[in-house]
């Protein structure tokens, strides 16, 4: 791998697992998604640093120059945090979908236990759905 | 090969904010289509709403002088105009949602206020004026028999032709089509809202199994694999007033895509269970 490329490489998996962890420790970032880069930083830097490992990744892949490796296994890293987040947002998605329905119905009893409270005691009305 | 299977929404017998991974084969069975009707039926009319301060008002009087005494729920699906005061002022309930979370969630808002509040039999209607009131009756009367769980309100078997874009109609003949052909019994008006629940099916509705956005020949097709019966009446429908469809521009395409999908995936689903 040509030493340039090798040298970026290097640096920018240093830093990504760096500010990852400087994330987590503001707590900015929670340990659950940390996870996904910290494991993608640590394998490039692994294939960045380690000839033999990118050599005999190559061959595994059959990519003729070790760059490709690189942007193959980059790409492929990033598809597996973006479909990680694709779960995690369609089930926060259905969370927030249950919560907003029993928010409406809870307020919906709530207005009605405050109209009781607030009924004069002689005024024994009740709604239409009470009376069923 | 691994079983797939339904996340199934138990209201009675356990926290709601807590679902069970239940297999195919217990759906059916979960949700006993046999389970009796209170006597007499606790029935509920349940209507979405967004943004129909013009004509929720009609809707309502229309309702309440053909069914008078019959309770209503809206569901005020966070809209920016005046739905809910019209709605209060015309003696009804309300639920307003925070926000605006589309038809099925609001739909399904009111299934889940009928658990809980063990109304056995659940019409639910447009807010837009489409549905004529006078058909919940025949709603009504047809659900309490014993041969079905759901009954729809076909707009295609009334002697009145409805009129519609020819887009609309190609989609509604061709998912009408595909649920017919997997349900093994003519399905003419898989789009309708306008239906009638009884019982377990109102439990299944308000369970994690519906479709969040938009209820269609999918849901009719999954009520079917889970042993409900599903039946079509005709009724009348008007047009809406103030004509923008659901399924318009982009969300066309989505409509057609999400309905292959989950019809798909519900195959697939059946096909575990074997």
């Amino acid at each position: 791998m040509p030493p340039r490329i090798q040298i970026i490489s290097i640096l920018i998996c240093i830093f990504l697992v760096a500010y990852v962890f400087e994330l987590v420790r503001r707590k900015h970032l929670s340990e659950e998604y940390s996870m996904g880069w910290l494991v993608t930083g640590t394998l490039m830097l692994i294939l960045s640093v380690s000839d033999d490992a990118i050599r005999w990744v190559s061959g595994l892949v059959g990519a003729t120059l070790f760059t490709s490796t690189l942007f193959f296994f980059g790409l492929l890293f990033l598809m597996i945090i973006c479909l990680h987040f694709s779960i995690r947002i369609s089930a926060l998605t259905q969370q927030v979908r249950t919560l907003t329905q029993h928010v409406g119905i809870l307020d919906h009893e709530k207005k009605i236990l405050e109209k009781k409270i607030h009924q004069p005691p002689w005024q024994t009305g009740t709604s239409n759905l009470e009376q069923i | 090969m691994k079983t797939l299977s339904y996340q199934t929404f138990k209201p009675q017998a356990q926290p709601q904010n807590e679902s069970v991974v239940i297999q195919m084969d217990d759906v059916a069975e979960t949700f006993s289509s046999q389970e009796p009707l209170t006597n007499p039926p606790k029935t509920l009319i349940i209507i979405p709403a967004y943004n129909e301060e013009k004509n929720i008002g009609a809707v309502l009087e229309g309702i309440q002088k053909i069914s008078p005494g019959l309770p209503i729920l809206v569901i005020n699906d966070g809209s920016s105009d005046n739905t809910e005061k019209v709605v209060l002022e015309h003696n009804a309930e309300v639920i307003s949602l925070p926000y605006n979370s589309g038809y099925g969630i609001a739909l399904q808002t009111g299934f889940l206020y009928a658990v809980k509040n063990n109304f056995s039999i659940v019409v639910q209607m447009d807010s837009d004026g489409q549905h004529d009131p006078a058909n919940i009756k025949d709603l009504i009367e047809e659900v309490k028999k014993d041969s079905c769980d759901v009954v729809i309100g076909s707009r295609f078997l009334s002697k009145d032709s409805y009129k519609s874009s020819l887009a609309r109609h190609a989609g509604m003949l061709l998912f009408g089509s595909i649920a017919s052909l997997l349900c093994g019994q003519k399905v003419t008006d898989p789009t309708s809202g306008f239906q009638a629940l009884k019982g377990s099916a109102i439990q299944f509705a308000a369970s994690d199994n519906y479709p969040p956005d938009y209820p269609d020949a999918d849901f009719i097709i999954l009520m079917n694999r889970c042993g409900f019966r599903v039946k079509e009446i005709p009724v009348t429908m008007h047009a809406s007033p103030v004509k923008e469809s659901m399924h318009h521009g982009h969300k066309t395409i989505y409509y057609v895509f999400k309905m292959f999908l989950s019809i798909f995936v519900t195959l697939l689903r059946k096909s575990s269970k074997r």
